[in-house]
């Protein structure tokens, strides 16, 4: 593969991207984004750099060929914020939101506060190199075809269709006349980059961060080796499943003889809202999941539990920006849950199942009031129910932003499908944000005891956004 | 961990969970919530608002059968709203712990007559009130003035099954841990999977004492880093070594053995305050093929020992034993749905007997992915209609 498609040749600290706003401070600025609208409406580079998301892959490329690939992507990085969509939603007049592009490039790597799109396809990879110009060429490769595929444009030089007759096309093509679909890639790092079979590995010693620890055994886990675990991870996020598939199947590619896939995970349904503008969305249980999960607008919030600071280890600087991604495939026992009744239903989960709403009372967005108390002073939101356990309130007052799916893999075996929900979290640190947390539902949530089943795991160093020019990781190889 | 059958105080929601089911109303008339539609579409729910002064009823009168009250807390403390027979002291049907701003149902089955609603916010005094009338729709509900009896009679048996159980377990369980702490490992094994059967036939009620449990059923996945590992599948795997293992050594044998017996003795004498609901025994029965889909057709009970189908059956006759006793009510309520429960449980059990060995089993390991299959098929078929049990026979 030739990594960048589109040369990178021009400046990183190119003027349309100087003094850009972080992409959570974008948040707030809806007139940075760029309609399909209003692209119709001007003549300008503008237009040209929207339609990398209105019009055809193969019409983008022939476009690029002419017009200089880079100046497109940079203006399309430039325009358009990582919340195109919240925006986008607000003021088009024609609602097309499979066309919208969330750039990649930014101070954090997109797909973390972007507004959780609706499908997911996660991969993890063993990297089965030990040479680290390959592991550093590799990161450049997947750096280009990630901006090229998120801004809905092919892989390569010659895309899927417009190579030598006698070639195998660089793309593979299923992606063809598709919108971007907002999709994001967001790459992670495991414990397994770093050192393997107690060998450091790339020649990253001492460069492994303290918070990327092994994750202990939480009670009841049955772990399945070939879903747990991996050097490196990819979440490609879209609104169209084959877009998030053609962009894991695209890298996957690119990696072989370096990488190989260690394990991959679909996602059909978002079960989380990172955005106040999205409605809740419902697991497989049949409840809101994620009500009072960390949202985009919680700037300070999002400082706080979610982004790395700067850290006093110098050797863990290149986080800064970063966060955790706690990944753990649930399997929901969906069957058994179905023949209980909704009062023990909504005692184990302590919401309502229509509304969502603590039963303590109110709506789905009032604050729980875990004292309230009914008959016999025992309180409304049961001791052993998950909301009260999973509260920052029983957990120092930590958060998490979760951004999990529902899946179903096929069936058990034993006529019931293998279903449930894909936890995903991003985290400052899964030390203080998430194995307490863990420890506790495992031992104490009778949902978790009686009705999930943790199958999958992985724990992944997500380094900080990258900018032009640049490639995923940079920090750790400087 | 099951906790159908917590005592009083144990743990808050189970406690709540069968206020509505107390055996001291004629269950006939006994309310249970539900938000499921009423039966009879026209009826639509009755809705019912409720606040600091006021206890509105969207209608006075309801045609006899089904009635289903729509709840609302639009106050600011909590409420419950009852529905009380004539001489506004019986109770028909209430719902409980309704918080400010949401709705439940309640669902009860009601004869012609006159009543009374009452709203009660802050749970306290004797209510909001006012008359309610059933009239006759001709759709007149089974009524068995003996119902009450035979849930009575039903639940009594199933103590004394419980009671039965235990004793035997006591005992059972004084045998293995006397030939375990004495090194006699073959002796031991011989009596592991028979003894643990008394457990698990009662686990929903075994299962209740949230301290207990782990103590003396813990898998070993179960623990958590630096956790304390006794019980029945410590022993389980001392005696069913994987490759690999090192051997308890004979203190740690007689530790494990003495700390097995005191548990279970515990666990004997707790289970004599218990007190038995007929909708405790309906969860139970659910429970316990809950038990048997989740875990045991998995092989995930008895890793080392691979002796799950004696849990297995163990289970199944737990859960038959509380559907026999409240069958002769069923009978009466949904003689359909017993029918077709009992026709299912005997489908069970035949295709368990094929794997029958001597006094025991076939081990798990030794079933086909075909067998496996065909015990997990009929499982499912008896535990989706056997969660109807609770709301058939309680409603």
């Amino acid at each position: 593969m030739s990594g960048c498609p589109f040369g990178h040749t021009s400046d990183p600290a190119d003027a349309d991207r100087s003094g850009e706003p972080s992409a959570v401070e974008r948040s707030g600025e809806p007139t940075a984004v760029v309609t399909s609208q209003e692209a119709a409406d001007g003549d300008s580079a503008a237009a040209a750099s929207t339609g990398t998301s209105r019009f055809s892959r193969r019409g983008l490329l022939s476009l690029a060929g002419v017009g200089g690939a880079g100046a497109v992507a940079g203006l399309a990085a430039g325009f358009l914020g990582h919340d195109v969509v919240t925006a986008a939603s607000a003021s088009a007049a024609t609602p097309d939101p499979g066309a919208s592009v969330i750039p990649f490039f930014g101070q954090h790597q997109a797909g973390i506060t972007t507004p959780a799109q609706d499908r997911l396809h996660m991969a993890a990879f063993d990297v089965t190199t030990e040479d680290r110009k390959e592991l550093i060429r590799l990161l450049k490769d997947w750096t280009a075809a990630a901006e090229a595929m998120t801004t809905g444009v092919p892989t390569g030089k010659t895309g899927a269709i417009d190579g030598p007759y006698d070639a195998p096309p660089e793309d593979t093509g299923e992606a063809l006349d598709l919108p971007a679909a907002k999709l994001t890639l967001t790459f992670g790092f495991g414990a397994g980059l770093f050192e393997k079979d107690g060998k450091v590995r790339f020649g990253l010693d001492g460069r492994r961060p303290d918070a990327l620890i092994d994750l202990p055994h939480f009670p009841g886990d049955d772990l399945q080796p070939g879903r747990t675990g991996g050097d490196l991870v990819v979440q490609a996020c879209a609104d169209d499943p084959q877009v998030a598939v053609h962009a894991i199947r695209n890298l996957a590619r690119i990696g072989f003889g370096k990488v190989r896939v260690r394990w991959s995970q679909l996602g059909f349904g978002r079960t989380s809202s990172t955005s106040r503008t999205q409605v809740t969305a419902r697991n497989l249980f049949g409840f809101k999941d994620g009500t009072n999960n960390l949202k985009v607008e919680d700037n300070a919030l999002l400082d706080e539990h979610v982004w790395v600071s700067s850290t006093a280890r110098p050797s863990e600087q290149w986080m800064a920006g970063g966060s955790y991604l706690v990944a753990r495939r649930i399997q929901m026992h969906i069957e058994t849950w179905d023949r209980t009744s909704l009062r023990e239903q909504e005692g184990l989960i302590g919401r309502t199942k229509g509304a969502g709403a603590p039963l303590s009372g109110g709506d789905e967005f009032t604050a729980p009031d875990f004292a309230l108390a009914g008959r016999e002073g025992a309180p409304l939101i049961p001791l052993d129910s998950h909301m009260r356990l999973a509260h920052p309130d029983q957990n120092d007052g930590v958060r998490m932003l979760r951004r999990g799916y529902n899946f179903t893999d096929g069936s058990d075996g034993l006529g019931h499908l293998d279903a449930g929900l894909f936890f995903i979290a991003f985290v400052k640190d899964p030390r203080t944000h998430y194995v307490p947390m863990q420890l506790a539902l495992a031992k104490g949530d009778t949902l978790s005891v009686e009705y999930l089943k943790h199958t999958g795991s992985g724990l992944f160093a997500v380094p900080p956004g990258v900018e032009a020019g640049g490639f995923i990781g940079e920090g750790l190889f400087a | 961990m099951f906790d159908t059958f917590l005592p009083a105080s144990a743990k808050y929601r189970k406690t709540l969970a069968v206020i509505g089911a107390a055996a001291a109303v004629p269950l006939v008339l006994t309310g249970c919530t539900d938000n499921t539609k009423p039966a009879s579409a026209t009826d639509g729910p009755i809705q019912v608002s409720s606040t600091a002064n006021e206890c509105k009823v969207s209608a006075a009168t309801a045609p006899s059968g089904n009635l289903t009250f729509s709840v609302k807390n639009e106050g600011t403390e909590v409420t419950e709203f009852y529905l009380l027979a004539e001489d506004g002291l019986r109770i028909i049907g209430e719902v409980e712990n309704i918080g400010p701003g949401i709705s439940r149902n309640l669902v009860v089955t009601a004869p012609a007559g006159k009543y009374n609603t009452a709203c009660k916010p802050g749970m306290q005094g004797d209510g909001i009130r006012a008359s309610f009338e059933v009239t006759e729709s001709g759709n007149k509900p089974s009524v068995d003035a003996d119902l009450q009896k035979l849930v009575d009679t039903g639940t009594q048996q199933y103590a004394a099954y419980v009671k039965d159980q235990t004793e035997q377990l006591v005992t059972g369980t004084k045998a293995f841990a006397d030939a375990f702490a004495a090194g006699d490992a073959a002796k031991a094994r011989d009596l592991y999977a028979a003894t643990r059967m008394h457990w698990e036939r009662i686990e929903p009620v075994a299962e209740s004492f949230g301290d207990l449990d782990p103590k003396l059923d813990a898998r070993e996945a179960d623990l958590e880093p630096g956790q304390e590992w006794t019980g029945w599948h410590r022993a389980e795997k001392d005696l069913f070594p994987p490759a690999g293992y090192t051997a308890m050594t004979a203190a740690e044998r007689t530790a494990i053995s003495t700390q097995l017996v005191a548990d279970t003795e515990d666990l004997a004498k707790r289970t004599r305050t218990v007190e038995l609901t007929a909708d405790k025994l309906g969860n139970g029965a659910k429970e316990l093929l809950d038990e048997v889909a989740t875990g045991k057709v998995t092989g995930e009970e008895e890793i080392w020992s691979h002796t799950d189908l004696w849990d297995f059956q163990a289970n199944v006759d737990g859960a038959r034993i509380a559907f026999e006793s409240l069958k002769p009510a069923l009978e009466q309520k949904d003689a359909e749905l017993a029918t077709s429960l009992a026709g299912k449980f005997d489908a069970l059990q035949a295709e368990l007997k094929k794997h029958a060995k001597g006094d025991g089993f076939a081990y798990y390991n030794e079933l086909t992915p075909e067998q496996v299959q065909q015990l997990a098929a009929l499982v499912d078929s008896l535990g989706e209609p056997l969660s109807k049990l609770t709301s058939a026979v309680v409603l």
